[in-house]
C-alpha cells in the first residue's frame, strides 16, 4: 500500500464525535422539537391503485371544530415537480403534483389536513367525501409497455428536464441501451452461453424513525422547515418549486436523522407539511404512521432482468448481454438512473470485450421506487453472481479463481465507465486502488471455503456455502459538490460547517478526523455542525456513498486552507517563514520554537492584525472511485421445510483508507443484515388490487438480534490516490452480496438454483419438490 | 384527569387523556429519549422500564401504570458522566442514527440488572425486542458484553 503514513487521527479508533447525545437520549430529532401551537397533519390516501378524482367534498371536515385546513389538488399550485432528491436538473421525470385530481397507487396523496390533534386530523379525514372514477391499472411491469396499456400519466404537463428517451404514453420513464464491442462475435467466441432470468423484489428502508417534517414561519416570513432529510438543499429547491415560493424564502434545518438508507433522498413529507403551514400562517407536523412509511414512501425498485454470459473454458468471458425490466411504480423517482447503475455497478468489475446492457423502466400502479442503498447494484449483483457460479460449475472451475481471474484490477480501466452514468453517458475511470483479490483470500480462507464447498453432508440439515464479489462507487462524478467552512476561535478549537448530512452515518466524525489529522488536533477540537441551509455551505446530500468521499475531500481542502493561515500567523509570532512550519499536537511548531493554536487564535481575534480565521472549500470530482467487496455465506437447508438459515457470513471490504474503523465495520455490519433479511425474509405481500397487505414491521419480516447469524467482518487497507487520506466509500456495496451469496449457498447445498428471491422457507421447499 | 407516576425515582403527577399512551405522556413532559418508531410494540423505539422490566410505552394506556415505577433514559447517565451502558455502546461502535439508542441501553440495563454476566444467546434473547437498521446488532452485542465486563471490574 503506497502513500500510508502514520495517521494521528484518521484511521484511529474514535468515539463518534455526536455520541454523547445519542446514547444520553438528548439528541434533537425532528419529533422532539416543540412549537407552540403545532398543528397536526393527516394525509387522505386512495384505496384505488388508479383513479380519477371525479369529484371531491370537503365542507364537513372543514367545518369540524379544531380543522384549520384542508387541502386538496384545487388548493395548491398546479406545478409539476419530481420528488426525487437530486441534482439540477434532475434526471427524474417531472410526473407528480403535490396533490393531484388523479391517483396512481393504493395509497397515493388524496388530501391532506391540518388540525388543532392529531385525533381531530383523524376524524377530519373521514367526513371528506370523494368520488372516484375507478381506471384500469397495472400491476406487472411485463404490462406496461404492452399496446393498450392504460396510460398512467397523461397529464399534458409531464416532462423531463434533461434530454433522455423516455415516453409517457407508453409508460416508459427510462431507457438506456449501450453496446460496446460486437455481441455478435462475442458470443459466437464462446465454448459455452448462459441465459437466465433473475427477479428481485420489492422492499422499504425501513428506518427507524418515520418521516416527519415541522414547518413554520418565522419573524420575517420565511418558510422554516425541519425535516427528516438525507437532501437539506434538494428539499429547499423541489418544495421553492412545488409552492411556487423563492428558494430565498426557504430555510431547512436537518436536526438529528433516525436513519434513512435512500428512502429520505426524496421529498416526501416537505411540501403537504408546508402548504398548510403557508394556508393556515401555522406551525405544522407531519409524520407519516409507520404503515403510511410502508405504503407510501420509497421501496426498492423490482427488476427483471434477463443475463446472458458467454465464456470459453479457461473462463474468459467473451459477451455479457444483460436486459433489464424495472418496476418503477406509479412515479418515476430514481427509477432511470437506479436503472443506469443496474448496469454500471456490476459490468465494469469482470473484464469482458462485448457488453451489451438494455434496460427500461416503465410505470405500474404498485408502490413506488425510490433511492434505495445499494442502488441498482443490488438488483445486478444478484444476476450477475448467481450466473457466475452456475458458469464456473459448468466450466469446471471454484468460482473464487474465476473471479480472481476475471475481475478489474488497479490500473485498469473498463468502457462501461464512459459508457453508463446517471441517466446518461459516464466518464471513464481509471481504477486507482483495488484490494479484491486481497478481500477474495480474505473470504476464502476465514470461511474454509475449499474444504466446505461442495461437502453439504447428508441427512435433513444440508450446509452450503456461496460467494459474491461487489463494487459500488464514491459519489456521482462531474455532477455531485461537496463543501464546508471552517473557522478558527480562540482557545484554538474550530467550528466545521457542513451540508453533508449525517443520518446516522458518521459523517460528522468523519469530517471532524479529517479537519483535525490537516491541522495537527483531536478530533474533539473540531466541532462539527450539519446542516442548515441559512448556515452551512452546500452539499447534495448523504447519498450515492459520497460523503466519505467528496465531503471529506472539502473538509481537508478547507483545513488545508486554515492550516495556511494558521502557519501565517505563528510565522509572524516566532519571526521565521511559514513554509517550515507545521501544525503537531495543538501548535503551531517551527525551526526556533512552537506556538500553541490557542495563542494563534487569541492573536488573531484580539491581539494584531484582527482578522477571522476561516476558509470555504467545495470538493468536486470527475470520477468515483469504487469500493470493493468479496462475500461467503454459509448455510444451513432443512430438506424437509424449506428453511434457510444463515449460519456464518464472512465479509472483506476495501474501502480504501477507513477513516473511522469502527464506523466502517458498522456500515459492513448494518448494510449486511439488512441484505440478509432481504434475500431470506422481508417481501412485500399484495392483493389482486394493488393493495399491500403486510405493511407492518410484524409482518414485513426486518431481522431482530434473535435472527442474527455469526458475521465475520474485515477491512481490507488500500489507498485510494483520488480521495482524503486514501479513503473511498463504504455505505452500500454490502448490501449487495445477500441475495447472490445465499442463492449460490443453496445450490451447493441442495443443489436447487433460485433466482428470485426472497428464498422463503415456501420457495425453497417449492423447488425442492420440483428437483 | 391526573395520574400519579414515579419517573426516575420522583412523584410525578401528570394531566392525561384517559385513553392516552405511556410514550405520548412521557414525551410530553420532556422524556424524549423514547421514541415513536412504530406505535405497535413491534420496534422497541419507546422502551422504557417499568419497575425495572422493559416494556413499549407506545402500548401501555397511561392509567394502567398509575403508581408504578417508570425508568427513561434520562434516568441514566448524565452528558458529563455517562453510566458505564452508555459508555459501552459509545467504545463498541454500536451507535449509529440513535434512534433506537435510548430503548437498547434501557433493555440492555434491565439484562444486566438481572443477569450480570449474560451469555451470547441471552443478550440476543433480551434485546429481541429493540429493531435497528443501522448497525446489524452486531456491534450492540459486542457492547452489552463490553458493559458486562465494565461492571464486572467495578
Amino acid at each position: 500500500m503506497s502513500d500510508m503514513r502514520q495517521f494521528k487521527e484518521v484511521n484511529q479508533v474514535r468515539r463518534r464525535v455526536d455520541g454523547v447525545g445519542l446514547v444520553t437520549g438528548k439528541a434533537l430529532y425532528t419529533d422532539d422539537y416543540d412549537i407552540h401551537g403545532m398543528l397536526s397533519a393527516k394525509v387522505l390516501r386512495s384505496p384505488y391503485p388508479h383513479a380519477r378524482i371525479k369529484s371531491i367534498d370537503v365542507a364537513k371536515a372543514r367545518a369540524l371544530e379544531g380543522v384549520r385546513a384542508v387541502l386538496t389538488w384545487k388548493d395548491v399550485p398546479r406545478v409539476i415537480i419530481t420528488e426525487a432528491g437530486q441534482g439540477f436538473p434532475e434526471p427524474s421525470p417531472y410526473d407528480k403534483f403535490i396533490l393531484d385530481n388523479k391517483v396512481r397507487f393504493v395509497g397515493d396523496e388524496v388530501a391532506v389536513v391540518a388540525a388543532e390533534t392529531t385525533e381531530i386530523a383523524e376524524k377530519a379525514l373521514l367526513l371528506i367525501k370523494v368520488t372516484y372514477e375507478e381506471l384500469k391499472p397495472i400491476l406487472d411491469p411485463r404490462d406496461s409497455m404492452k399496446p393498450g396499456a392504460p396510460v398512467i400519466h397523461d397529464e399534458p404537463e409531464w416532462r423531463i428536464p434533461i434530454p433522455v428517451e423516455m415516453d409517457p404514453k407508453k409508460n416508459l420513464c427510462g431507457r438506456a441501451d449501450v453496446t460496446i464491442g460486437n455481441m455478435q462475435r462475442g458470443f459466437s467466441g464462446a465454448d459455452q452461453v448462459f441465459e437466465h432470468e433473475y427477479e428481485n423484489h420489492y422492499a422499504q428502508h425501513v428506518a427507524n424513525e418515520p418521516h416527519i417534517t415541522i414547518s413554520y414561519l418565522d419573524p420575517q416570513n420565511r418558510l422554516v422547515l425541519i425535516s427528516s432529510t438525507q437532501v437539506p438543499f434538494h428539499v429547499r429547491r423541489i418544495v421553492a418549486r412545488a409552492l411556487d415560493i423563492p428558494v430565498k424564502r426557504i430555510r431547512v434545518i436537518k436536526p438529528r436523522i433516525g436513519g434513512g438508507f435512500g428512502s429520505k433522498q426524496d421529498i416526501v413529507t416537505e411540501p403537504l407539511c408546508a402548504a398548510l403551514t403557508l394556508a393556515t400562517g401555522m406551525p405544522v407536523r407531519l409524520q407519516l404512521t409507520r404503515e403510511e412509511v410502508f405504503t407510501s414512501s420509497r421501496t426498492r425498485h423490482p427488476t427483471i432482468t434477463r443475463l446472458k454470459t458467454g465464456i470459453k473454458k479457461d473462463g474468459t468471458l467473451t459477451a455479457i448481454e444483460m436486459e433489464v425490466l424495472q418496476n418503477a411504480g406509479p412515479y418515476g423517482t430514481h427509477g432511470l438512473t437506479v436503472l443506469t447503475n443496474t448496469g454500471s455497478k456490476i459490468l465494469p468489475l469482470f473484464r469482458c470485450a462485448n457488453v451489451r446492457f438494455n434496460a427500461w423502466s416503465v410505470y405500474t400502479n404498485l408502490l413506488q421506487g425510490g433511492a434505495y442503498r445499494g442502488y441498482g447494484g443490488t438488483q445486478s449483483g444478484l444476476a450477475m453472481n448467481i450466473q457466475m457460479d452456475e458458469m464456473a460449475r459448468a466450466i469446471g472451475l471454484d468460482v473464487a479463481l474465476l473471479y480472481r481471474k476475471l475481475h478489474i484490477k488497479k490500473g485498469e480501466g473498463s468502457p462501461v465507465f464512459a459508457a453508463l452514468g446517471e441517466g446518461a453517458e459516464g466518464h471513464a475511470m481509471t481504477i486507482g486502488s483495488c484490494g479484491l483479490a486481497e478481500c477474495i483470500d480474505i473470504v476464502m480462507r476465514e470461511s474454509g471455503w475449499a474444504r466446505k464447498r461442495n461437502n453439504p453432508g447428508a441427512g435433513r440439515v444440508r450446509r452450503g456455502i456461496g460467494m459474491a464479489v461487489l463494487m459500488q462507487g464514491s459519489s456521482i462524478p462531474k455532477i455531485d459538490m461537496a463543501s464546508c467552512s471552517i473557522k478558527m476561535n480562540e482557545d484554538g478549537s474550530f467550528n466545521l460547517l457542513c451540508g453533508a448530512t449525517d443520518i446516522g452515518t458518521g459523517s460528522d466524525t468523519v469530517m471532524a478526523k479529517i479537519a483535525a489529522e490537516v491541522l495537527g488536533v483531536k478530533t474533539d477540537d473540531v466541532i462539527v455542525y450539519s446542516s442548515d441551509t441559512d448556515f452551512t455551505p452546500f452539499d447534495v446530500g448523504a447519498y450515492a456513498s459520497s460523503t466519505t468521499y467528496l465531503s471529506g475531500m472539502a473538509a481537508k481542502k478547507c483545513a488545508e486552507q486554515i492550516a495556511g493561515q494558521i502557519r501565517s500567523v505563528a510565522a509572524e509570532m516566532l519571526e521565521e517563514d511559514a513554509t517550515g512550519i507545521v501544525l503537531e499536537e495543538g501548535k503551531a511548531v517551527g525551526k526556533k520554537g512552537g506556538v500553541t493554536l490557542a495563542q494563534v487564535g487569541t492573536r488573531s481575534l484580539y491581539e494584531k492584525d484582527q482578522h477571522q480565521i476561516a476558509a470555504f472549500a467545495s470538493a468536486y470530482s470527475d470520477q468515483s472511485p469504487p469500493p470493493f467487496a468479496a462475500h461467503v455465506a454459509e448455510i444451513e437447508v432443512d430438506i424437509e421445510t424449506g428453511r434457510v438459515q444463515v449460519v456464518t457470513y464472512w465479509t472483506a471490504t476495501d474501502c480504501g483508507v477507513a477513516i473511522n474503523p469502527l464506523l466502517a465495520e458498522g456500515q459492513v455490519e448494518g448494510a449486511l443484515l439488512n441484505g440478509i433479511s432481504y434475500a431470506l425474509s422481508e417481501r412485500f405481500i399484495y392483493n389482486s388490487k394493488g393493495k399491500l397487505l403486510n405493511p407492518s414491521f410484524g409482518s414485513y419480516g426486518v431481522y431482530f438480534t434473535r435472527d442474527l447469524p455469526e458475521i465475520k467482518t474485515f477491512l481490507v487497507p488500500t489507498y485510494e490516490p483520488s480521495g482524503p487520506f486514501g479513503a473511498k466509500s463504504i455505505a452500500e456495496v454490502n448490501i449487495n452480496g445477500p441475495l447472490p451469496a445465499i442463492s449460490n449457498a443453496i445450490f451447493d447445498a441442495v443443489g436447487v438454483r433460485l433466482r428470485k428471491p426472497p428464498y422463503t422457507p415456501e420457495a425453497v421447499y417449492k423447488a425442492l419438490k420440483k428437483r | 384527569m391526573k395520574i400519579t407516576l414515579k419517573i426516575n425515582g420522583k412523584m410525578r403527577v401528570v394531566e392525561a387523556g384517559p385513553g392516552e399512551i405511556l410514550l405520548d405522556v412521557l414525551r410530553r413532559e420532556g422524556y424524549k429519549g423514547a421514541k415513536f418508531g412504530c406505535g405497535h410494540g413491534f420496534c422497541g423505539a419507546c422502551t422504557v422500564l417499568l419497575d425495572g422490566r422493559p416494556v413499549n410505552s407506545c402500548l401501555l394506556l397511561v392509567g394502567v401504570v398509575e403508581g408504578r415505577e417508570i425508568t427513561t433514559i434520562e434516568a441514566l447517565g448524565s452528558v458529563d458522566k455517562l453510566h458505564p451502558i452508555q459508555e459501552a455502546y459509545l467504545d463498541a461502535g454500536a451507535v449509529q442514527c440513535g434512534y433506537c439508542t435510548p430503548g437498547f441501553i434501557l433493555s440492555t440495563k434491565a439484562l444486566l440488572d438481572e443477569k450480570p454476566e449474560p451469555t451470547e444467546e441471552e443478550i440476543k434473547q433480551a434485546l429481541d425486542g429493540n429493531y435497528c437498521r443501522c448497525t446489524g446488532y452486531v456491534k450492540i452485542i459486542d457492547a452489552v458484553k463490553l458493559a458486562a465486563k465494565k461492571r464486572k471490574k467495578r
